[in-house]
């Protein structure tokens, strides 16, 4: 019995652990879609727009399409996609949404697709979770969180020490 | 009598006619080859492309600058606006961190931003945006004839897109390295290795 209390003990403080982690990566589902790390860039302040990201994986056996989306932390959300060519970079909105083939997994990532945080309400901070709905064709609405990470940061979590 | 006034005129007309071509042909030289070229002009003999040149914008403070405050300083100018949730911020960070590396050499090299979207990027917006980097950069926007000029002279790309919610724009996503006399020096490509950009900022600052 004692031996069980502390076995539980440690589970729990584990877990306290792992809640606690500043920056982890964190997955939501939603049907057969796995929505993996979103994460969004800090933004300047005067800053109206910005940046977030994920990963999308269809484990299913149909086509989906994410349609859209809505954040507290911004008017509007649009799906863009970015691309450099001839050392210009272009800006695209992505008006018929973003196919996710099954068995694949479509990324969102600084210099391709991504979210457009659109008349941002205040600037987002290093460290913020954003409350945002992602909503598909097929498999509907799912709320996400996007963790903030530094301004400029080029990749979700790990580096962490680009910006300031 | 009459006929050799005839002559005369006539030969007075070829003297007139040959110091003309002879004048022009000098003036030529002079301009395309001779000491009167003009320094884009020695630039393209030489090889390197004439990009940069005068610019009149006004700076984040309200200032109005020209290319010549800057003289005396390389510069690492590049185009963006503050609506840009990719490039302008990564380029910004990068700057950052390739200074960064260099050290206080590094405190010589004068980074411009200078806007694409100065409808939006008032000297105030600037600023503020600003806050987030490197406390050197300067940014620059100025009227839309100014800013058009600006992008002509280094010849550079921006073009507004409209969009569901306003525009956005396209643009040059380089960075231009400009020697201590203004003249251009090479540039460093957008997702270009650290390694190679750390050598062109340093090649400028030498």
């Amino acid at each position: 019995m004692k031996r069980f209390a502390i076995g539980a003990a440690g589970v729990a403080l584990s877990l306290a652990a792992y809640a606690a982690t500043p920056v982890r990566a964190h997955d939501y589902a939603v049907g057969p879609l796995k929505i993996d790390h979103p994460w969004a860039r800090a933004t300047p302040p005067s800053a109206k727009v910005g940046g977030g990201y994920l990963a999308i994986e269809n484990t299913g056996p149909e086509p989906d399409r994410l349609v859209g989306g809505s954040t507290e932390a911004a008017a509007r959300v649009e799906i863009h996609e970015s691309s450099l060519a001839d050392g210009i970079m272009r800006m695209r909105e992505k008006t018929d949404g973003v196919v996710v083939p099954p068995g694949q997994t479509v990324e969102f990532k600084p210099s391709g697709l991504h979210l457009m945080l659109i008349d941002l309400r205040a600037p987002l901070k290093q460290g913020d979770k954003v409350k945002a709905t992602l909503v598909f064709e097929r498999a509907g609405a799912v709320a996400v969180e996007l963790q903030v990470q530094g301004v400029g940061a080029p990749q979700p979590a790990a580096t962490g020490h680009v910006g300031h | 009598m009459p006929v050799l006034k005839w002559i005369r005129y006539g030969a007075w007309a070829g003297v007139v006619l040959f110091a003309f071509v002879g004048a022009a042909i000098l003036l030529g030289w002079w301009q395309v080859d001779g000491p009167g070229r003009s320094p884009a002009g020695r630039a393209a003999v030489q090889g390197v492309p004439a990009i940069g040149g005068p610019f009149t914008l006004v700076d984040h403070t309200g200032r109005t600058v020209t290319d010549a405050d800057y003289r005396g300083k390389p510069m690492a100018v590049f185009f963006g606006f503050t609506h840009c949730p990719e490039v302008c911020p990564t380029t910004l960070v990068q700057m950052a961190n390739l200074t960064g590396k260099i050290g206080a050499a590094a405190d010589r090299l004068q980074i411009l931003l200078i806007t694409v979207d100065p409808e939006r990027d008032t000297p105030e917006q600037l600023a503020l945006y600003l806050q987030s980097f490197d406390p050197r950069v300067i940014g620059l926007t100025g009227s839309r004839e100014q800013v058009d000029a600006a992008l002509a002279a280094y010849k550079a790309y921006a073009k507004k897109i409209p969009t569901e919610s306003g525009y956005t724009m396209d643009h040059s996503a380089s960075v231009y390295l400009m020697q201590a006399d203004g003249s251009f020096r090479t540039m460093i490509d957008y997702h270009e290795e650290e390694a190679s950009a750390l050598e062109k900022v340093r090649m400028v600052l030498r």
